[in-house]
């Protein structure tokens, strides 16, 4: 076994790891007793999705993938903000 | 063993912890029994668990594209500093919808008055104060 084959093992096993934890987190948007569970439960949910797409890139041996990820942390965190500031004001922008 | 084999043993030890913290966070999100306490899982656990994964990629790429590879590290300062600021907002939205807490929560008599607290606005009305 050579050491790039750890690696794509490594890779694979961490995609694993990566997907359960995606599952727990859709479960918790589901079952959640409060709407600030389901919150949160979608705030870990983007930033597993950008360990995944980071797994994805160096997988693929590409570094476009880096523009998606920093996407998709921003728009989280505004999201993030938008919902709780909704939730703590009745209103986003005052 | 050469550099590129201890490049890609490095890279896979790093992978395999951030995958475990990953882990870690979500299956605290999924079991904790309130969500005060679930607040804890992800805002911690999960921002190591991706920081060690940008670490991992980082190394690789830093070597395969030769210099230094900055993408990652922007990445991982943007979500060490927004992790705890959603995490407060959050928390101040629970608080202020009442969510049920568990019986013992240490101070847990004053979060009626946290809750009835107002966020101050910005900048006072201006039709409200006297000429």
């Amino acid at each position: 076994m050579t050491s790039a084959d750890v690696l794509s093992y490594a890779i694979l096993v961490t995609g694993l790891l990566v997907l359960v934890s995606l599952l727990l987190n859709v479960w918790r948007i589901l079952l959640g007793p409060d709407i600030t569970d389901r919150i949160l439960a979608l705030d870990t949910l983007y930033i597993n999705s950008i360990a995944l797409i980071i797994l994805l890139g160096l997988y693929n041996g590409s570094a476009l993938y880096f523009e998606g990820a920093l996407l998709i942390a921003m728009l989280g965190f505004v999201s993030t903000a938008a919902l709780s500031k909704y939730l703590l004001r009745g209103d986003i922008i005052e | 063993m050469d550099t590129t084999d201890l490049l890609n043993y490095l890279v896979a030890g790093w992978l395999i912890m951030g995958g475990f913290f990953v882990l870690v966070g979500s299956l605290g999100l999924a079991k904790l029994p309130d969500f005060f306490t679930r607040l804890h899982a992800p805002t911690k656990a999960t921002t190591l668990g991706i920081g060690s994964v940008l670490v991992a990629s980082m190394l690789m790429t830093s070597v395969r594209d030769g210099g230094f590879s900055v993408y990652e590290v922007v990445i991982s300062l943007f979500l060490f500093i927004t992790a705890p600021v959603s995490a407060h907002m959050m928390a101040k939205a629970a608080l202020h919808k009442r969510i049920a807490m568990l019986e013992r929560t240490g101070n847990r008599e004053m979060a009626p008055r946290i809750s009835a607290q107002q966020t101050p606005h910005p900048e006072p009305e201006a039709e409200d104060k006297p000429a």
